[in-house]
């Protein structure tokens, strides 16, 4: 069909590297577009900043008590005073520092936490995928194991045989999270090796090696970040729920009647308990807002079905 | 269906033998069971007595199928602080927790179903966002946090409702309303979601191709797959219910399971902490079942299929 | 004869995240009784969206229709289905317009046996109870070939095969005996030896049943064998209509002509369009030049500053060009 009159081509303009300003101008784009996920962004961002620099932030050492100064309600309230802009609990300890110093506990579990589930996730996942036959076998019959337990029951159960430090928890989490990432890794994995162009890479010879970083880590990224920020967002909130409950369980082993002094508690005391909930629950809704915008963002095939 | 079921019931045998193994060797975790269960002070001739009368000086292989043995005739062992069969203890506590886990999940669906097909029928309407608000709320706030708000508000504050205890019927309303929160926000979301994806489906295209009411469809070809869709949710979320409500439990001291594990773990009652992780296990492993049997009962293409 | 139905500039856009999608712009059609209309294009080319949005099955949001009368007369009934309420259009649907989709497999409930989703259609229109609807069905599902009939009424879709399901679509598509069926590319998903089953059943359930029958299809070896008259449809336009031997001998719009070119010879092959040379036409862009222009090796200035309409050229026989094929020089008069 020579020789015919065409529109001039547009849209073919050269292909340019995108820069790192670029990048994240369209992150900026991405992120405009959908405001629960701006929202999100920004209250996981000031986590990380109260996390990072909470000797900064707080007004107090978190375990510093000043008996003098026990059982203050909120600044805004009659008897308290900006020294404890939140108040304070029955040893005078600061909430609003325990809240920042917490929320510096709550994202070291879970992004140590989330880092080795992924970690072991990951590898098992790749193994059990590309090795299929008996050894895949064996894997998902472990990671079916696993996911066949009640996951609160046995976290609780191990951590009161093996104690409640830092380093155990994030252990803790991190081994017994691992399956669902495994289990993520591996069907994915099985997914991109039936599609046509690994299919097409495999018949002209590329290695191994090759197609696991050519073709199947590129592909493993958009799933594996939407489930790691959901997960850290469930470990948030475990470990939280695990830090109260022995503290509620220690309470109880002294009084034996835990069940009368809580709402006494809540009573005389109750931003004891509302602060630190609500930052909990905040917690919970930037990672759980983040991870629906990543989700939507990063996983092609959603975003095909929603076109 | 026979094969199937036949496959999976064998399935689930293996998975309960696989958590008897995982607890039996989570309680040697640290090496010397005896170490966790007896005060570090108490005398040497105390522990090795100790040692002696619960076994743990026999070979570890001697344990193990003891243990395996006792367990498949439902003897769970005895618990240290009661000085009885744990089974008989467990299935004491079991009633209330059942009762607790099993309300909770009716108010979830109750709750939560209508508000996902109202979404799911009406995407981007203003009964569909504050829907999706609910449902994220649901999904966001620990249950524990909301258990505490809820205890604030209508025990303390209003002074309207028990925080502790089940001695009134009325007692469950707060523990089952905090259990149920987190089911809510699942079903909300996955609820319209099921119902958005079924309505764009080829064969709704055909249902409306045949001149159907909007009510027709809704009811005949809608509903009955959406509920496939959800059945196995609902009960994977009711084996959360279960297991999830220990720390629900601890909180409004209800008298389950949940309780116990705690004041077996605050005793240091290693036997019945096993054997609470068992029974929590099977609950599970039970449910799992439970799920393929109901599919292969109201879906053709299991009831029918190869 | 009183045409069935006549379509007169039928505009239907979709409003999408990316922008307007012009996809169907002033399309215009009429079909006699009992006559086998075959309608072919590329995909995108608006066939599809034409039959859907004649009768509200297009999904609303993102579709409008947003202009055009499509009236409706079988004798008994006169009345425009773009003016129709959604009430009123569930009276059409089913009852006096069949539909038979393309995949089989998806097109029906899962969940419900065939012989309920059958019976259902009869319900509706012809207010029948549900034992009087099961004997029909029963009756209907022997007449489309399916062995123990009786038996397999309780029958769910996946214990069928491609072919026998697509038999069960045309028994929900004539269940109630409609005026019109529209067949949307019913074949394509099948082996070619079980599509012409389907024809051929097609065809004979066409003229007990005396409906005039739409065959939506971008295989023109199947319209050549069974089709009385040919729509040619590109960029959401008809660019050209005639009887089935007159396009074939003697097409007269440029696509028309790359289409028949592109029809391989040898028998058995796979007779499906082979693209021609360009893309298709950006139905983001409102249709102000002719859709074809791009493609076409006869194209002159006019082609880009108007939109060809679609004109009489002999009897029976309309095409929406500038240029004169046989002449091999612009039309004058138009």
């Amino acid at each position: 069909m020579a020789g015919t009159t065409t529109p001039p081509a547009v849209g073919m303009e050269e292909y340019v590297e995108p820069t790192w300003g670029s990048k994240l101008a369209y992150v900026w784009r991405l992120l405009w577009r959908d405001k629960g996920g701006l929202l999100g962004m920004i209250l996981f961002l000031l986590m990380v900043i109260t996390a990072v620099f909470a000797p900064i932030i707080a007004p107090h050492d978190p375990l510093e008590q000043n008996l003098r100064d026990s059982k203050l309600p909120p600044a805004w309230y009659e008897g308290g005073n900006w020294d404890y802009p939140l108040g304070t609990d029955r040893l005078g300890k600061d909430i609003f520092s325990r809240i920042v110093y917490g929320t510096r506990v709550s994202l070291t579990v879970a992004v140590f936490g989330v880092l080795i589930a992924g970690g072991l996730g990951l590898l098992a996942g790749l193994v059990a995928g590309f090795m299929g036959g008996k050894v895949d076998g064996a894997i998902m019959a472990g990671v079916n194991l696993w996911l066949a337990i009640p996951y609160l029951v046995f976290v609780v159960v191990i951590a009161s045989i093996l104690g409640r430090s830092l380093f155990n928890v994030i252990l803790i989490f991190g081994i017994t999270d691992s399956p669902i990432f495994a289990r993520v890794t591996r069907g994915e994995v099985l997914r991109i090796r039936q599609s046509g162009y690994v299919e097409s890479a495999i018949s002209v010879g590329a290695s191994t090696s090759r197609i696991m970083f050519d073709h199947i880590l590129p592909n493993l990224i958009g799933p594996l970040i939407t489930l790691a920020t959901f997960e850290m967002s469930a470990m948030i909130f475990y470990e939280a729920g695990l830090s109260s409950w022995a503290e509620r369980a220690a309470h109880w082993c002294q009084l034996g009647q835990h069940g009368r002094s809580l709402p006494s508690i809540l009573a005389k005391l109750p931003w004891m308990v509302i602060y630190p909930g609500l930052a909990i629950a905040i917690a919970s809704l930037a990672m759980n807002l983040l991870g629906d915008w990543l989700r939507d963002v990063l996983d092609p095939r959603l975003r095909r079905s929603r076109a | 269906m026979q094969r199937y079921l036949l496959s999976r019931l064998v399935q689930s045998f293996l998975l309960l033998l696989g958590v008897l193994i995982v607890v039996f060797f989570m309680i040697r975790l640290t090496g010397d069971p005896v170490s966790l269960m007896v005060p570090k002070e108490a005398p040497a001739e105390v522990r090795e007595a100790f040692r002696e009368a619960n076994g743990f000086n026999r070979p570890l292989y001697a344990q193990f199928f003891e243990y395996l043995l006792n367990a498949f005739q439902l003897d769970l062992g005895h618990s240290l602080k009661f000085r009885q069969s744990n089974l008989s203890i467990i299935m004491e506590r079991l009633p209330s927790t059942v009762y607790l886990a099993t309300i909770s999940l009716f108010l979830a669906i109750v709750i939560a179903v209508p508000i996902g097909i109202i979404g799911g029928f009406n995407p981007g309407s203003a009964a569909d966002t504050v829907g999706r608000a609910f449902g994220l709320f649901g999904q966001t706030i620990p249950g524990f946090v909301f258990a505490l708000y809820l205890i604030l508000i209508f025990a303390v504050r209003l002074g309207w409702l028990p925080s502790f205890g089940r001695d009134f019927w009325y007692s469950v309303i707060l523990p089952a309303t905090a259990l149920s929160i987190g089911g809510i926000g699942q079903f909300v979301r996955l609820t319209r979601s099921a119902v958005l994806e079924i309505r764009n489906e080829d064969y709704i295209r055909t249902a409306r191709s045949k001149g159907l009411s909007k009510m027709a469809i809704g009811a005949r070809h809608v509903a009955r797959n959406a509920a496939l869709a959800l059945i196995s949710v609902v009960t994977v979320q009711y084996s959360y219910m279960l297991g999830g409500s220990i720390y629900i439990e601890s909180i409004f001291a209800w008298p389950g399971l949940g309780n116990l594990l705690q004041g077996a773990i605050v005793d240091r009652d290693f036997p019945l902490i096993q054997a609470l992780a068992i029974v929590f296990s099977f609950f599970v492993v039970t449910l799992n079942l439970l799920t393929d049997v109901i599919y292969a009962v109201i879906d053709p293409r299991i009831r029918y299929g190869s | 004869m009183t045409k069935i139905l006549d379509v007169n500039g039928l505009v239907t856009r979709f409003y999408s995240v990316d922008g307007v999608v012009h996809a169907l712009n002033e399309v215009q059609f009429d079909l006699e009784p009992g006559e086998t209309l075959g309608v072919v294009g590329e995909s995108g080319s608006g066939k599809s969206v034409t039959m859907m949005s004649l009768l509200g099955l297009i999904p609303k949001p993102p579709g409008r229709v947003e202009g055009g009368t499509a009236v409706f007369n079988d004798g008994s009934d006169t009345f425009d289905l773009l003016k129709l309420s959604e009430k009123e259009l569930q009276e059409v649907r089913g009852g006096k317009v069949g539909f038979i989709f393309q995949d089989p497999i998806s097109s029906l409930n899962p969940t419900m046996t065939i012989g309920k989703q059958i019976a259902e259609s009869m319900m509706t229109h012809l207010q029948l109870g549900e034992s009087e609807a099961r004997k029909r069905t029963i009756n209907l599902l022997q007449q489309v070939g399916i062995a123990d009939a009786e038996r397999r009424y309780d029958s769910y879709p996946h214990e069928f095969s491609g072919g026998m399901r697509q038999r069960v679509m045309i028994a929900i598509a004539v269940a109630c005996e409609p005026a019109i069926v529209i067949a949307d590319e019913p074949t394509t998903a099948l082996d070619v030896t079980v599509q012409a089953q389907i024809i051929e059943l097609t065809q004979r359930l066409q003229k007990q049943m005396g409906m005039a029958v739409v065959w939506i299809t971008h295989d023109l070896g199947v319209v050549a064998g069974m089709a009385d008259r040919v729509l040619v449809m590109y960029g959401g336009t008809v660019v050209e209509s005639a009887l089935v031997d007159d396009l074939y001998e003697n097409p007269q719009h440029p696509y028309t002509i790359g289409l028949l070119g592109a029809i391989p010879k040898m028998e058995g092959e796979d007779e499906r369009l082979v693209s021609i040379e360009g893309s298709p036409p950006d139905l983001l862009q409102p249709l102000t030049y002719c859709p074809f222009a791009s493609r076409c090796p006869f194209v002159f200035q006019r082609c880009w500053k108007e939109r060809p309409l679609l004109i009489p050229i002999g009897k029976n026989h309309d095409t929406a060009c500038f240029y004169d094929v046989e002449r091999g020089a612009p039309r004058d008069h138009v």
